[in-house]
């Protein structure tokens, strides 16, 4: 414990006055600096728990789909570009960097170098943001869509009358650059400095947002000259790694048919005949049963008995598949952004702070707290990014 | 500083009445100073109007639910309509009152000043945890009045993600509240951490800060599971994600598992605080050191890390495998092991004690009572083969209102009529808190112990209607309902009356030894100028009886200065210069 005054405590009724000076920045329920430093260290820190456990939940519905369809997750994650997830988490572990440090510029009072450096970390995000944009709106073009919209169609992947996304995406980001550069240009004008020394980072900021979408499109362009010149490339790019997919599945088939389902596989054999009904009925029946047993039945239109063996694989592109997959792609990438945009929310705050010279060796509390939240953000990316682009 | 007791040898210290200017609820004046107000003491009082409010709206429901049931057709409702009231009245116990009852409300009022700190950590994190809760508490209404909700408080799937009631808006507002919920939470773990007074080490901490923090931990570590959770409901309502419903592969066990992660810790939040004020009550008012204090203290946590691992007792019944049951009924059982520790050594600390027979008393004994029954009857429910019979009847019903109804409420209203004196500055009238504790107890048993039995016998939970074979049951326990409501209104009118015209509260009205006690009545805005000296909060040796003034004080052994010569005033080393 950090306070002294125990001895002078026991003294209920000694002099009234505070006999220690109490700064602008401690809140006067705080009896020392490094008091108040503590519980906000310690607060973030919980907090940060709590993220941790709120992404849990998604974490784990991710875990509980692809243990049941790992066929599924293989095959959809090839949907996504793996080079612009490289690129972003290269982008956010940039933005770590300069954010950790960005506190240590906080304790050591070099003011210039403080906004510099939380601007750079606020562009980082931004071009994270673009990067994303890119990648979004190309899958709902696509109709690669949560479950209930999931219209995905490989033989027309691209829908003529889907409205442009990425317009859509891009223009609340364009007003706030334009607004801040009609900001900044009447303060400078008005000769306000304070206004100008926020502004002049903060517009830099805004306008990250379209090099992130400048970079994402040359990209996702430059994987368009590799393939095919078209406009179904990637696409089809995939549906040729689905048709090696397929081959493998079809080699696998057979096998599974007879080495894996040994319990009744000769009444399979017999059933093959169209006249043995009641067979197929009753191999209907073992199959349901055995889902039972392993707890992975579901009620499940697309799997009609026919289709147990040998077309599952193949025929994922369906909304209750590969509309799982996408709805928990949506659901944790787009809780991230959410996250990515509180977080720039927190970093404006600091930004104006610093540019105000608000922080000193006793009191950078704040900078040190928003850099452990980036953190978070940053590190529950490294998670993502592998499950759901790399692991295949 | 009063003088001239007839305790021999010592100083008598008692901090007397505060002034209007230092007293927290007149210190500033206007309804915005308290809309706004940062003081921990005063927001306690907001959420303390805020949930009485809750609570009587959810038990006007419960009245209308059990006069629903008078007849075995029903007499006000339609079935609908029924399945909306029931769902309200769970929906709104939970999440508006008993969730925020006793660690908002009391815990806001008592955590800064149990500590001798003069705020929480976080006084703005803490009023906008209380505006959080209003605006949960809003959507919820907002729910109620725009299509009803029909799901229960647990908007279990399939049904939630097909019904045509505004399941949305309540997600909405629970999810709100649980953000609420966790901003408490996290408040109270920094505060008891970093604030604690000097001398106060984690051991010398009153018990109900021990049961505060165990609750706190729960709050911030199961309720952002709920959060994501009822997010992906709306989710799936909204977007059809397909992970919950089955339509689309989704699988609605998963949301139970999700759900349950976060409502099984949940009870915890509820009954935990309130084993933190019945080891204060039982302690003060038996005047007597608290029997087995790191036992009480280490149950508290180990109820709070037992609790996480017990949820899959909701589902027995819900298609999990035999193993999984099993390992889930055998942890259910181990929970058990803390809680009866916490009643035993309640007993122990009665036993031999002085017991006072005030207010607070009476509910702490009732509830020993209805805890320990709500408890026992627990174990028929985790054990696999009486679940099976047991699962969604009456006597889950029962076994639930035991805990949260006989427990937790019960606690609140004795930490209500403990600290009220505190709060308000003012005493109420003591037979009239004892009379509406004998009836609230007389109508909390004959409410639910004939739902015991209509249990076990098959009536099922949630059902419009029943088998004229229940009538019996059914009218008790609808009069025994009646009753209970008229003890808590006489609860209700015997505080307010104090108000009004109850005699003036003096600073230690009980002989309580922890911090609270030692400022006034209520306390200043500051609570403390510095930091109190800390002692054992449970060693009464000190406290005495006023007689003259009918007020207990602290009497502080005569004091003399050792060595009795004054020391000379040249430094004894005054030729060496450092
Ligand atoms: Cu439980």
């Amino acid at each position: 414990m950090s306070t002294n005054d125990a001895d002078t405590a026991t003294d209920p009724h000694g002099d009234h006055g505070h006999d220690h000076e109490h700064p602008a920045f401690l809140a006067h329920h705080f009896d020392t600096p490094e008091q108040q430093y503590d519980s906000g260290k310690l607060g973030m820190w919980v907090f940060l728990v709590t993220e941790v456990l709120f992404f849990s939940g998604m974490f784990c519905a991710y875990a509980i789909f692809r243990m049941l369809r790992p066929e599924v997750f293989e095959g959809c994650s090839q949907f996504l570009n793996t080079t612009l997830g490289a690129i972003n988490t290269g982008v956010l572990l940039f933005s770590s960097l300069t954010m950790a440090w960005a506190v240590r510029c906080a304790q050591t009072e070099e003011y210039k170098k403080l906004t510099t450096l939380i601007a750079t970390t606020l562009s980082c995000a931004m071009i994270f943001l673009g990067v994303k944009a890119i990648e979004y709106s190309h899958k709902w073009e696509m109709g690669l869509l949560p479950a209930g919209m999931f219209s995905y169609d490989p033989a027309h992947p691209h829908h003529a009358d889907a409205p442009n996304y990425l317009l859509w995406i891009c223009l609340p980001f364009a007003l706030i650059f334009l607004g801040t550069l009609i900001w900044l240009i009447s303060s400078i004008v008005k000769g306000n400095k304070f206004q100008t020394a926020c502004l002049k980072p903060l517009t830099i900021v805004a306008f990250s947002f379209f090099i992130g979408i400048g970079l994402g499109t040359i990209l996702e362009s430059g994987n368009k000259g590799e393939s095919h010149s078209t406009a179904s490339d990637s696409t089809e790019h995939i549906e040729s790694a689905d048709h090696s997919s397929e081959i493998a599945s079809v080699g696998h088939s057979p096998e599974s048919s007879q080495g894996g389902h040994t319990e009744y596989g000769v009444m399979e054999r017999l059933a093959v005949d169209a006249t043995n009904s009641g067979l197929k009925n009753e191999l209907k029946a073992l199959d349901a049963q055995s889902e039972l047993a392993t707890g992975t039945v579901v009620l499940d239109h697309s799997t009609d008995v026919d289709a147990t063996i040998k077309r599952a694989p193949r025929d994922f592109l369906t909304p209750s598949r590969a509309g799982v997959f996408f709805s928990i792609y949506y659901c944790m990438t787009g809780i991230h952004a959410i996250h990515i945009l509180a977080g720039i929310g927190v970093l404006v705050w600091l930004l104006v702070r610093s540019v105000r010279q608000d922080f000193n060796r006793q009191y950078f509390g704040p900078v040190d707290y928003v850099g452990l939240y980036w953190h978070l953000v940053d590190l529950i990316w490294i998670y993502l990014f592998p499950l759901l682009y790399l692991i295949r | 500083m009063s003088a001239g007791l007839n305790i021999p040898g010592g100083t008598v210290r008692d901090p007397g009445f505060p002034t209007e200017r230092e007293n927290y609820l007149t210190n500033s004046k206007g309804v915005l100073s308290w809309l706004f107000t940062l003081d921990h003491k005063r927001i306690g009082v907001m959420y303390l109007i805020g949930v009485t409010m809750a609570f009587a709206l959810g038990g006007l429901l419960a009245l209308a639910l059990r006069w629903h049931l008078l007849d075995p057709d029903g007499t006000l409702f339609t079935n609908n309509i029924y399945n909306q009231v029931f769902t309200l009245h769970g929906a709104i116990m939970v999440f508006l009152f008993i969730i925020p009852s006793i660690p908002a409300a009391l815990g806001n009022f008592l955590v800064p000043i149990m500590l001798g700190a003069k705020d929480v950590a976080f006084p703005r994190l803490n009023l906008s945890s209380f505006y959080l809760w209003i605006f949960g508490a809003i959507f919820f209404v907002m729910a109620l009045c725009a299509s009803g909700l029909d799901t229960g408080w647990t908007f279990y799937t399939p049904y939630s993600t097909t019904t045509d009631t505004s399941v949305i808006m309540a997600t909405l507002g629970a999810f709100i509240l649980g953000f609420s919920s966790i901003f408490t939470g996290l408040n109270f773990i920094v505060t008891i951490n970093t604030m604690r007074p000097p001398g106060m080490t984690w051991f010398r901490m009153p018990l109900f800060l021990w049961a505060t923090y165990a609750t706190s931990i729960i709050q911030v570590l199961a309720t952002p599971v709920l959060g994501i959770t009822l997010l992906l409901l709306v989710a799936e309502r909204t977007m059809h994600i397909g992970i919950f419903d089955p339509e689309y592969n989704g699988d609605p066990v998963t949301y139970q598992h999700f759900f349950w992660f976060y409502s099984h810790p949940a009870v915890y939040i509820m009954i935990l605080p309130a084993f933190g004020i019945i080891s204060e009550i039982i302690s003060v008012h038996s005047h007597k050191h608290i029997f087995g204090y790191r036992f009480i203290a280490y149950s508290s946590i180990a109820i709070a890390l037992l609790g996480f691992l017990v949820w899959g007792h909701h589902m027995f019944t819900a298609g999990m495998s035999d193993m999984t049951t099993i390992i889930f009924s055998a942890l259910t059982f181990t929970v058990s092991v803390p809680s009866a520790i916490k009643v035993f050594n309640w007993l122990a600390t009665m036993y031999k004690g002085s017991i006072s027979l005030t207010t607070p008393m009476c509910y702490a004994i009732s509830f020993i009572f209805l805890f320990t029954i709500g408890g026992l009857t627990g174990l028929h429910l985790g054990t696999l083969a009486t679940d099976q019979h047991l699962h969604d009847t009456y006597f889950v019903v029962a076994h639930f209102h035991y805990v949260m109804v006989g427990g937790t409420l019960v606690a609140f209203l004795g930490g209500l009529f403990h600290w009220w004196p505190k709060m308000f500055g003012r005493m109420y009238n003591e037979n009239g808190g004892r009379f509406s504790a004998f009836l609230v107890f007389l109508g909390f048993n004959l409410t639910f112990l004939p739902q015991f039995i209509l249990g076990s016998r098959g009536m099922p939970r949630r059902y419009a209607t029943y088998d004229p074979e229940f009538a019996t049951l059914h009218t008790a326990s609808t009069h025994g309902a009646l009753i209970l409501g008229i003890g808590l209104l006489v609860a209700l009118i015997v505080l307010l009356m104090s108000l009004v015209r109850g005699k003036k509260a003096s600073a230690n009205p009980w002989g309580g030894a922890t911090l609270e006690w030692n400022c006034t009545s209520p306390p200043p805005f500051y609570n403390f100028e510095r930091a109190p000296a800390v002692g054992d909060p449970y060693d009464f040796h000190s406290i005495e009886w006023d007689e003259e003034n009918e007020r207990y004080v602290t009497v502080d052994p005569e004091r003399k200065i050792a060595p009795e010569e004054e020391p000379t005033t040249e430094p004894a080393h005054a030729d060496k210069k450092h």
